[in-house]
């Protein structure tokens, strides 16, 4: 008794401050507004659009505000999280069911306070930890691209997170504790110790770009770390390992070349990487159509954050190519052999005998990072579906692998892994069936 | 669901596969065939490009455990490429093919499509009607193929599909060299909304004008036919086309194929 009276205290008190907090940002604001009157815009409305739609690319918004085959910017696409889904919403500026009637300021207000034009709290699926540090100028850019959409009418409603959520995760007060215990509103502060190129790389991947959005852990509560935690996560909805953006041994940010992560955002591939599953998405709708200017600085703000990451926590370097495998997948000589014989005949004729590859068309899995991930997840994936990299301005025909879903079952797929994960120099943990059995029970097939 | 016909498929796929192993380690191709036989060295072509369809495709097209993967050889290019957007865009419902073709440009997809339109591939002989099928199932099945139902008014097979049933260039595929799986399989999700085309969507209007029955006699007729000489797509539907018949007017306007809308008004 004592304790739902005390826990019933404790989420008052934090609803209070919420809501409190929230009025005094507003307050504040309102006031901050009188007294600078709304600037009179730098650029012509063509060119705010022009720039908008840029920034909508960066931010890669219209890719979840778009349903499967749907107009450009209705909403409708189902997000899932571990709540239950949320429907985004129609950005169009259509009156009844887009931003037909929305001010720049309203639309500022739900980029910057996560609150939609009603007061009503946005459900954290709208990366609004990361949007709010967009710039006013920024987000008067993308509202007035957005105003430049066709406006569309939803046939069927878009459902509310109040319908499709469980409860009690959309109701008010539950966001205004989640808001107050991982929300807080603010603009990007540039670090004045770093270059302005740097300070532009951080902009973009803490606010538009929300990396940490799937690069960071979640926790029970289903937030992210700090817009600037890219330390990997396991995104639940897609069932894939983002990896971690820090630590060199998962992606090699910092001994790589600023050239080839830029080459890998604007092309879906590089030399010793390509991208795939929900990432390969990120550079086709998002990256590949990015500056040159700004990939450099993300890259420079992504690698000097891996560096300093490194300094602390060395990374473990690349196996030699004839370091031996690891004792435990050693131990199961039956398992191994079974896999060597799936990869002769599944995987070899792409990948090589000695995990090589082919340049330009598959990747070696020789020493390759993402096979050695310590999460098997994204490789299990791999293996079951198949799947092309994005095809891109500078790899517009890419070359694909098959799915396997249907000609291998769990325990092979879990030996030829373990096989490639043991092979050539390759050093990594032993994938079992139970992982792949996981990853296909969660994908509903 | 998959998982359903998954299970108990296992057991007989894992003898295929014990097969298929020893048949390709002796050097015969097979799985993944087409023409790039296994240990082929790596070209530079779409062939190579298109191992992750032909895995699942074959040549001719192939069953597979949960159904039957149509073939591609010789589809017109626009029909290909219109399915492909369908996969992409929420019209036909495999997950599959969805990922696979998502990450793929526009005019790589049209590429694609053009490559298998181009391939010519010989047709396995059709398979017999099995002999416990009352014949008047196979005269129902053709007569709507060739003459359609007017009360119901149904339009044949041919008017669209061409007078051989080999298609028409650009956007209507052939229904000859198909199983009566894969028949039946594409015209029951059609009534059960599971495949749609572009609105306006004329094979869904006409699937919604025929019963169950119907269908399985239309799917089982096509299936026991084999594709003649002439089996490429016709080039062009207008010359083809038979007297413009009443249930070809407006109303039969095909999202997916424009060039047949104008015909027959």
């Amino acid at each position: 008794m004592a304790t739902s009276l005390g826990l019933l205290l404790v989420l008052t008190t934090v609803i209070t401050v919420d809501n409190h907090t929230d009025l005094w940002l507003e307050s504040a604001w309102r006031t901050a507004l009188k007294s600078d009157p709304s600037p009179a815009p730098a650029l012509n409305s063509n060119d705010l659009a022009a720039k908008g739609y840029y920034l909508l690319k960066a931010g890669n918004c219209l890719a979840c505000h778009t349903d499967r085959g749907g107009p450009k910017g209705a909403g409708g696409r189902a997000i899932e999280t571990p709540f239950g889904k949320v429907y985004s919403s129609n950005l169009t500026p259509d009156p009844r069911d887009g931003l037909g009637q929305w001010s720049a300021q309203d639309f500022w207000r739900a980029l910057h306070h996560g609150k939609s034009k009603d007061g009503r709290l946005l459900t954290p699926a709208f990366p609004y930890k990361h949007s709010t540090l967009i710039s006013r100028d920024d987000s008067n850019a993308l509202f007035a691209a957005l105003q430049t959409l066709e406006p569309v009418q939803n046939e069927l409603p878009i459902a509310k997170p109040s319908q499709s959520l469980r409860w009690p995760f959309a109701s008010a007060p539950a966001l205004a504790i989640w808001r107050s215990l991982f929300f807080k509103p603010g603009t990007y502060q540039d670090d004045p110790t770093q270059s302005k190129d740097w300070n532009r790389g951080a902009y973009l991947v803490q606010g538009l770009g929300h990396c940490a959005a799937c690069h960071s852990p979640r926790n029970a509560w289903g937030a992210w770390g700090e817009v600037d935690d890219l330390s990997g996560g396991w995104m639940q909805g897609v069932n894939w390992f983002a990896p971690s953006l820090l630590d060199d041994s998962s992606t090699g940010l910092a001994s790589s070349s600023l050239a080839s992560i830029v080459q890998l955002l604007q092309t879906g591939v590089h030399d010793q990487a390509q991208v795939s599953g929900p990432m390969a998405e990120v550079v086709q709708q998002s990256t590949q159509h990015m500056s040159e200017a700004d990939l450099m600085a993300m890259a420079l703000y992504l690698q000097s954050r891996a560096k300093a990451y490194a300094a602390v926590k060395p990374p473990v370097p690349l196996p030699s190519l004839n370091s031996s495998p690891s004792l435990a997948t050693m131990s199961k000589p039956n398992f191994l052999s079974m896999g060597r014989s799936i990869y002769e005949n599944q995987c070899e004729q792409c990948h090589g005998a000695n995990g090589q590859g082919i340049q330009g068309a598959y990747p070696a899995l020789s020493r390759n990072r993402a096979v050695l991930l310590q999460d098997p997840t994204n490789l299990v994936q791999s293996v079951l579906y198949g799947g092309y990299p994005p095809a891109t301005l500078g790899n517009p025909r890419p070359f694909g692998m098959p799915p396997f879903i249907l000609t291998l079952q769990d325990k092979e797929i879990a030996a030829v892994l373990t096989y490639i994960r043991s092979q050539w120099g390759n050093q990594a943990t032993e994938v079992t069936p139970l992982h792949v059995h996981r990853v296909r029970a969660l994908q509903g097939h | 669901m998959f998982e359903c016909i998954w299970i108990p498929l296992r057991k007989t796929l894992k003898s295929v596969r014990v097969w298929l192993l020893a048949a390709t380690s002796s050097g015969v191709v097979l799985w993944g065939g087409n023409a790039l036989a296994q240990g082929a060295a790596f070209t530079n072509t779409m062939a190579e490009r298109t191992r992750a369809c032909t895995a699942c495709h074959g040549e001719q097209g192939r069953a597979g455990p949960d159904g039957y993967y149509p073939r591609l050889a010789g589809k017109p290019a626009g029909y290909l490429l219109n399915q492909l957007k369908n996969f992409a865009q929420g019209r036909r419902h495999y997950d599959l093919m969805t990922r696979l073709v998502e990450p793929l440009s526009d005019a790589y997809l049209e590429e694609i499509a053009k490559y298998f339109s181009e391939l010519k591939i010989p047709y396995p002989p059709a398979s017999q009607p099995s002999a416990r099928l009352s014949p008047s199932v196979l005269e129902r099945g053709k007569a709507l193929a060739l003459k359609g139902d007017a009360s119901l008014q149904v339009p044949a097979c041919v008017q669209c599909h061409g007078q051989a049933l080999m298609g028409n260039a650009a956007h209507v595929p052939g229904l000859l060299g198909l199983p009566l799986d894969y028949l039946s399989a594409q015209l029951g999700a059609w009534q059960t909304h599971q495949r749609r085309a572009r609105a306006p969507d004329c094979m869904a209007q006409v699937v919604a004008r025929l019963n169950s029955a119907d269908l399985i006699a239309v799917a089982t007729w096509l299936s026991t036919q084999n594709p003649g000489r002439h089996n490429q797509p016709a080039s062009l539907v207008k010359p083809s086309m038979p007297t413009p018949n009443k249930a070809l007017s407006a109303e039969w306007a095909c999202g997916s194929a424009l060039e047949l809308s104008s015909t027959g008004t």
